[in-house]
């Protein structure tokens, strides 16, 4: 059993018994998507909403670019696409007190991307783990299926 | 859109070498007012990293930090996030109330009272500021800071605030990291500018560079 870590602006597939890691998610999120028949999962850490004007650059910083690719890396591997799920966790909103301007409201804007994403290629969100004003450390257990999300000082759980 | 900070060549980086030389020494002289004695500091790395490997200069993402962030506005608009090991941050609300603390165990973002914060705030005000003071004077803007905002969480969800500002523009960031010491303590500031898309660029052009 491997464990994958990706980093920030980065995405990986894995099947069963991998686990696919992220650490300390802040106002990027997490996407996991998920053949469940075939144990077959997959992770992004997107760290913006929308590679539109951003060409050239990156394509897993991306939650458009991001989810297209994690999904085809997915197909490669086996996957099928009326068998995919998906879970997001992360999009916080570190300091609370400087709403004032546009640019910390990124969590929010990238989740809102990531489910926009998710919605457009059909593949539905069974849980999410999202907002706040805490960091996350997220595991996925291809072999259940299970998001494991550690914080500091906001508990552990399971999504 | 290409990386900007491509066009940060070595000469250029001198330039912000000498914004963090003057800061830093700006902030041993506030510091040095404060405590009543000498305090030395190193003189300022100044680096552009990748995300990824910004993260493990600070020990790994999931090490507990202070960050404490600083709007700007005026002349420039972004932030100046400041990032503290947890024994450091005591150190510097030590400083601010005049009396030994130490970090308990399992800190968190619970860990800190009021007083605490507000002394740490205060501390941060009087660094940032040195900082501050150092990019006005080079540059002949006026530069104006809000009231820090603090966050103590795992230094990947805090830095990525300073990730996601030059995510827009590249892969890598701006980082300034300076020591801080007396004859018994030391403690290290590691400072990230993070000026907006457009204040990036009157920041290099009011510091006679060009894109």
């Amino acid at each position: 059993m491997a464990l994958i870590t990706v980093g920030m602006a980065d995405l990986n597939v894995a099947s069963a018994p991998d686990i696919l890691t992220t650490l300390g998610l802040g106002s990027c999120v997490g996407v996991v998507i998920y053949d469940k028949l075939r144990l077959i999962g997959g992770l992004a850490h997107i760290m913006l909403p929308s590679s539109n004007g951003h060409g050239g650059q990156n394509r897993a910083k991306f939650a458009d670019t991001a989810i297209i690719d994690l999904m085809k890396k997915m197909e490669q591997l086996g996957a099928k696409r009326n068998a995919l799920i998906s879970k997001l966790a992360g999009g916080a909103h570190m300091f609370a007190g400087t709403s004032a301007k546009n640019v910390l409201r990124v969590g929010e804007r990238n989740v809102a991307a990531c489910i926009q994403i998710l919605n457009f290629l059909k593949i539905p969100i069974i849980a999410n783990d999202t907002g706040g004003n805490y960091g996350r450390t997220i595991e996925f257990y291809t072999q259940t299926g299970e998001l494991k999300i550690k914080t500091i000082g906001h508990g552990e759980k399971i999504i | 859109m290409s990386d900007v900070l491509n066009s940060v060549d070595s000469h250029n980086l001198d330039i912000f070498k000498e914004i963090g030389n003057i800061g830093a020494g700006n902030a041993a002289t506030a510091l040095a007012g404060m405590l009543n004695k000498k305090v030395l500091m190193s003189v300022p790395e100044v680096n552009i990293v990748s995300f990824n490997d910004i993260i493990n200069i600070l020990d790994g993402p999931e090490n507990v930090v202070v960050g404490i962030l600083v709007d700007m506005s005026g002349g420039l608009s972004g932030y100046i996030l400041m990032v503290l090991e947890v024994e450091d941050a005591y150190e510097l609300i030590s400083i601010a109330m005049n009396e030994e603390k130490k970090p308990p165990e399992n800190f968190n973002a619970d860990s800190l009272n009021e007083l605490e914060k507000s002394s740490l705030t205060e501390m941060t005000n009087i660094l940032v500021g040195a900082y501050l003071s150092a990019i006005c004077s080079l540059t002949n803007l006026t530069v104006k800071p809000s009231v820090p905002q603090l966050a103590i969480d795992m230094v990947g969800a805090i830095i990525s605030i300073v990730a996601i500002e030059y995510g827009k523009i590249g892969d890598s960031v701006l980082f300034l990291k300076t020591n801080f010491s007396d004859e018994n303590k030391d403690m290290t500031g590691h400072f990230f500018l993070i000026p907006d898309f457009e204040s990036y660029k009157i920041l290099i052009e009011s510091l006679g560079m060009s894109i």
